[in-house]
């Protein structure tokens, strides 16, 4: 049975394809359209799992939408009717895109569909999964695990921004949930608006920003702005927030709490800015702790699995691991609205037609996220010629040694291998690459090659053999979700007059042997590298290692601010020809800045959007 | 007519018969508010 799972028209839009349970294909549009979160239907995306499967349209039993467009307008309804007469502003600009199209969605999403099928029969082969439901299926479902306890946060689906479901083989029930307006993702974006991030893509940052700053707002937030029960769930106080009725997240008494308006985007990052961050990450760790403790109580269960974008938060998963309260931890890596089109898709599979799961073999079922487009060594030459590359072709052993020499020299490395990754993260797939050692590579990579805020951290990818030498982390981390400190031994003290540094100057101290890599807080975002997953990014880190003792690189995703991480070579090819990255291996084929034309050097970073 | 046939079934499965009205005058009114030619562009978050 073949199922194809679809994410579209809000944000990240998706598709995802399982053929009798097992995961195929799953991609992001942007990744096509080199549209940053784009929204539309996916159609390349679509049509790349469809060749990837080797089926066309027709050949498909089922296509699964991950969000019930009714329930949606239920509680768009419901809403202004319970704000009325405020909220008649984004009324008037809801409800003319509602009736003209997602009140029909179905039609919509039939008629997109027969751009690929003319045939297609939307009545009988056209389903619709909750969106919280397929986020929790994409937990679920791929998980490593037989049974488990699984918790879904994130901005909003239909009613649900928080769910707790168990699951016991190809069982999933939700048991409890909390609604609308009272939402953990959307208290966490009116801070990314507060603190002038955009919506919907700074929350990273902010999550970046949090170790400069201090807690100091925490109890401000927790006396006016949330009530936290014991059990983790909560109500926010709505006197302070401006998403149900008005255009912008917060309003005039929450500024007032905080002091001072929104900061625009230009603006500069104070201290205060920092505080906030902390702040608010505290809080967040605070609620899911309290959320995952009372799961494990209710349970009983060893085993925990995390989606909806507040999973992509590792700072909170690695608070929740460090509970201690589940045994196992997993989180589906494409957490936010991408990976509900993968939920749809087993949600249909499982619950729906009631299909047994396949029996794991080792790890989890997500082949380590790597499911999307990959190219053959010769259509790689042939894009790269075409573009006007000059390469030379090594084989696997020169490849790596030619990589290594430029990643020992400090220069930052492309690394375009295999089957690009599904969700937000590069894992070793598309990937830019550095030496974790250098105390300069962080500010060469944020300003030199991704055009990025200074103070944003960047994470390491460490073979998983070696990770307890390096990191304070019990457990796997293949999917760079979970946040652990640097081994205290790989710790290099703070100087007198360096411990005196606050805020964004703690930039300059060098805080461990791999600097690049550690955070103001002595804390990292991992990605453990196992052989089996990723024998090629594990053979690189083991040469690297084998040369310089450190088992450790910088992986950032292989893109500049504000662009989607690189699809094609032509795309590896012109970011590297954009920016001060210095060599690119892609497949066998191993590219010097210097050897390349110079006529073929172009602005970039300008040509997209700052996120 | 299928719409109407499956909007119908929602609103029975949900016992939320007491939205129709407010769905037709809404709509109505939606409807109206089509001629402006708005969009959703200026919400910071697409909750809608």
């Amino acid at each position: 049975m073949r199922i194809l799972g679809i994410s579209a028209f809000y944000h990240d839009s998706a598709a995802a394809l399982i053929s009798d349970g097992e995961i195929v294909a799953a991609a992001q549009e942007e990744r096509f359209s080199r549209k940053k979160h784009d929204a539309r239907f996916p159609h390349h995306a679509v049509a790349y799992c469809l060749g990837a499967a080797g089926v066309p349209l027709d050949g498909l039993d089922y296509v699964v939408f991950y969000d019930k467009p009714f329930l949606k307008f239920e509680r768009l309804l419901e809403t202004y009717l319970a704000f009325a007469p405020q909220g008649l502003r984004s009324f008037r600009m809801a409800m003319p895109l509602w009736i003209r199209e997602k009140l029909f969605q179905r039609k919509l999403l039939v008629e997109e569909l027969r751009r690929h099928d003319a045939g297609f029969d939307g009545r009988s082969r056209l389903l619709f999964a909750e969106h919280h439901l397929s986020h929790a299926a994409s937990a679920f479902f791929p998980s490593p695990f037989d049974e488990a306890a699984v918790l879904t946060m994130d901005g909003v689906g239909e009613w649900a921004t928080t769910s707790a479901a168990m699951g016991r083989g190809n069982r999933l029930e939700i048991f409890k949930e909390i609604h609308f307006p009272h939402s953990l993702g959307l208290l966490y974006s009116a801070f990314t608006y507060y603190t002038g991030f955009k919506v919907n893509s700074g929350e990273y940052k902010l999550m970046g920003l949090a170790p400069y700053g201090e807690p100091k707002y925490a109890q401000r937030i927790t006396d006016n702005l949330i009530d936290i029960k014991a059990d983790g769930s909560f109500r926010l106080n709505l006197a302070y927030f401006d998403y149900c009725t008005g255009l912008t997240m917060t309003n005039g008494a929450f500024h007032r709490l905080f002091e001072g308006p929104a900061r625009r985007p230009d603006e500069p990052l104070t201290q205060r800015h920092m505080d906030l961050a902390a702040s608010i990450q505290a809080v967040l760790d605070e609620v899911v702790v309290r959320m995952t403790r009372s799961l494990a109580a209710e349970t009983g269960l060893e085993n925990l699995c995390l989606a909806g974008g507040v999973a992509l938060n590792c700072v909170a998963n690695g608070k929740v691991l460090r509970d201690g309260r589940f045994r196992r931890i997993w989180i589906q890596p494409a957490a936010g609205d991408a990976g509900g089109a993968l939920g749809a898709a087993l949600a249909a599979f499982h619950l729906f037609q009631g299909q047994p799961r396949r029996p794991q073999a080792a790890g989890d079922a997500m082949k380590g996220a790597y499911l999307g487009p990959s190219f053959t060594q010769q259509e790689i030459e042939t894009r790269l010629r075409a573009a006007g590359a000059r390469f030379l072709v090594l084989d696997h052993c020169a490849l790596l040694q030619a990589c290594v020499k430029a990643l020992v020299e400090g220069q930052a490395v492309g690394w375009f291998q295999g089957r690009m990754e599904f969700g937000p993260r590069a894992l070793g797939a598309r990937s830019i690459l550095g030496d974790a050692r250098s105390p300069t590579m962080q500010s060469l990579l944020n300003l030199k090659v991704k055009y990025r805020e200074s103070f944003r951290p960047f994470a390491p990818s460490v073979l998983r053999e070696d990770a307890r030498d390096w990191f304070e982390l019990d457990a796997d981390s293949p999917y760079m979700l979970l946040v652990a400190d640097v081994a205290s031994g790989r710790r290099r003290p703070a100087a007198p007059d360096e411990a005196r540094l606050f805020g964004l100057d703690r930039l300059r101290i060098q805080r461990s042997e791999i600097p690049a890599v550690t955070h103001v807080d002595y804390s990292a975002r991992i990605q453990t590298v196992d052989r089996e997953t990723n024998p090629l990014f594990h053979a690189l880190l083991s040469a690297f290692r084998q040369r310089t003792g450190c088992p450790v690189m910088v992986n950032t995703s292989f893109n500049v601010r504000g662009e989607p991480i690189v699809c094609t070579p032509e795309d590896a090819f012109r970011c590297f020809m954009g920016t001060e990255i210095e060599a690119l291996a892609i497949g066998n084929c191993f590219l010097e800045k210097q050897q390349q034309e110079g006529s073929l050097k172009r602005g970039y970073a300008a040509r997209f959007e700052p996120d | 007519m299928s719409f109407l046939l499956e909007l119908w079934a929602f609103l029975r499965i949900r016992k939320k018969f007491w939205l129709l009205p407010i769905i037709v005058v809404l709509v109505l009114f939606g409807g109206l508010l089509l001629l402006a030619q708005t969009s959703v562009a200026p919400f910071v978050y697409t909750l809608f």
